[in-house]
């Protein structure tokens, strides 16, 4: 254990957000400690992806503040006001965040090593040998050593997600961000995913992660939060959410997912 | 059909089965024979009536490489090349600004387009050429003193070439900004967060991530458009710019052989758009570089054949 964990990292307040009439997030807290896995957990439209993509700005939301490493995400935090940031400005703030996408999302016209390098040279000015370096390091313990020439659309969808979680590594975030990464893979490449974030999170990385793999979330979770309709309905250890919800909504969805 | 369903219930002796594989009788194509006799008679009667014509095939080449001819060759290049260049500069910036998250320049950008895509480039073309009729000089003042950036009469500055070059290049950045719009909108929204994702602000997220993909949508039809460019400063003719037609007429209004010029003319544009063709298939190639395996290779000539073989224009999204 590090000295830093326990200390909140991110924290999100009373978070809203709406497409037209229909309200997907109403009024949303959550917390997370440095070195924590929380796993999001809901049936589809319960707003699990919408409060993920708000924590690195891809979403704005309409009301609510989210805060990490005490800083407001899209805003400046000055004379007691929040003041709205330019996109340039947000950009900044999403160097320190990773994010895995559901469809993975690599850029198809950049080989695997390419891919890596990107943030770290073009965002960070990593000097290109010392990025490469790193980058072949970070595929090698991903498993794709031997695939830093390849062009993404030559590998399977496990290996694609493997190197987006490499991309995203790249940038040596504080907090990385997972929109159901294994949802879009054939059921026998979900494994070794899994096996990869395992091992991120052993490693003390801090993640949030939206999935229905209900058994990665008792087995690595050290925290589950589970959603309905925008808002939390129940949430803390795994044993508890999952193991003996108190809610009516979660053993429905439990019921569900695990039948 | 019908004993062929039924051996395969019965299972008679010479049916699949232990014995070796059993010939195999190929479809005979003999449409293609016929299409190519009818081709063939086709061509010798067309050639027949051509050597019955009344043209000096034998002084042609001396017109490929006369000096007027030449002069038209190189105007035609070089009023293509930068009008097409300027239409791709313009176009781009006029996409970006259809696609901005900014109302106004949303608004612009489709009256500009409206404008410029709407009015024939012939007219386009004279409104230039003659607007000394309008504005008899040109002048740009430096502010806060009497001295004149420019100072010109209008009709020194709008040369036929400068007439013809804004009229064909306006035009065509107003359809340029349609293709690279195209472009920009073929790109999965999925990529541009992936690249926001590790950072990248608006400016790196458009030129590391969105245009070099779209540039596979973008690059066939800015192709097409480059060789209706080549072709359309013929009309540049009419005001009196030695492009190749102007120099054709030029020639053959005195020398009194107006096929043969004509002809020679034609051998021209082929080349210059066969030339073009190669181009295009070079810049297909590159910007496909992840997505075709890259081991094609071949004699330059297959790859010109196979661009040849499928003709722009009907390749071409528009």
């Amino acid at each position: 254990m590090t000295a830093a964990q326990g200390e909140v990292l991110v924290r999100a307040r009373g978070l809203r957000k709406h497409y037209g009439s229909l309200e997907v997030l109403r009024g949303v807290d959550l917390t997370v400690r440095r070195g924590e896995v929380v796993v999001l957990l809901g049936a589809s439209g319960a707003g699990k992806s919408t409060l993920l993509r708000c924590v690195n700005h891809l979403e704005a939301a309409d009301g609510g503040e989210i805060w990490v490493d005490d800083v407001p995400i899209g805003f400046r935090h000055d004379g007691g006001k929040l003041h709205e940031l330019r996109e340039a400005e947000v950009a900044k703030q999403r160097a320190d965040i990773g994010m895995v996408f559901q469809r993975f999302n690599l850029f198809p016209h950049r080989t695997v090593l390419a891919n890596v390098t990107e943030g770290p040279v073009q965002v960070r000015g990593v000097p290109r040998r010392e990025a490469e370096a790193y980058a072949r390091e970070l595929l090698e313990r991903v498993g794709l050593g031997d695939k830093v020439d390849a062009y993404p659309d030559r590998l399977s969808g496990g290996q694609q997600q493997r190197v987006a979680i490499a991309r995203a590594l790249a940038m040596r975030p504080k907090l990385l961000l997972f929109d159901e990464p294994t949802s879009a893979l054939d059921p026998e490449l979900v494994g070794e995913v899994l096996a990869v974030m395992t091992e991120l999170a052993r490693e003390g990385m801090t993640m949030i992660v939206v999935t229905h793999e209900i058994a990665f979330a008792r087995e690595v979770a050290d925290h589950v939060v589970f959603m309905d309709g925008g808002v939390v309905v129940e949430e803390g250890p795994p044993e508890q959410v999952i193991g003996a919800p108190q809610h009516e909504r979660t053993r429905a969805f439990l019921a569900r997912v695990t039948a | 059909m019908a004993d062929r369903a039924g051996a395969a219930l019965t299972r008679p002796v010479d049916a699949p089965g232990d014995s070796e594989l059993l010939p195999q009788v190929r479809i005979r194509h003999w449409g293609r024979w016929v299409a190519g006799l009818v081709v063939l008679a086709v061509l010798g009667l067309l050639l027949q009536a051509i050597s019955q014509g009344d043209i000096d095939y034998d002084s042609i080449p001396a017109l490929l490489t006369q000096d007027v001819i030449l002069e038209g060759l190189v105007d035609t290049i070089v009023l293509a090349v930068i009008a097409q260049a300027g239409a791709i500069v313009i176009g781009t910036v006029v996409a970006l600004m259809r696609t901005s998250a900014n109302p106004v320049l949303r608004w612009v950008s489709w009256a500009y387009i409206w404008v410029f895509r709407g009015l024939p480039v012939l007219l386009q073309i004279l409104l230039w050429y003659n607007i000394a009729l309008v504005f008899p000089t040109f002048s740009i003042p430096i502010p806060f003193t009497d001295a004149y950036l420019l100072d010109q009469p209008a009709n020194v500055i709008m040369t036929g070439f400068l007439a013809a070059l804004l009229g064909l290049g306006l035009n065509e950045s107003a359809y340029m900004a349609e293709i690279v719009r195209a472009g920009l909108t073929s790109v999965d929204r999925g990529q541009t967060e992936a690249a926001k994702s590790i950072g990248m602000g608006p400016a790196k997220v458009l030129s590391r991530v969105v245009l070099p993909q779209a540039m596979r949508v973008i690059i066939p039809p800015t192709g097409n458009d480059f060789i209706n460019m080549l072709k359309g400063t013929s009309i540049a003719s009419v005001i009196g710019f030695t492009e190749l037609i102007h120099a054709a007429n030029a020639l053959s209004s005195r020398s009194l052989a107006v096929m043969e010029t004509l002809l020679a003319v034609a051998v021209w544009y082929m080349v210059v758009v066969s030339v073009a063709n190669v181009g295009q298939y070079y810049l297909e190639r590159h910007y496909n570089a992840s997505i075709r395996p890259t081991g094609t290779r071949g004699s330059v000539w297959a790859k010109v054949g196979g661009s040849l073989r499928t003709p722009p224009f009907m390749r071409g999204s528009r």
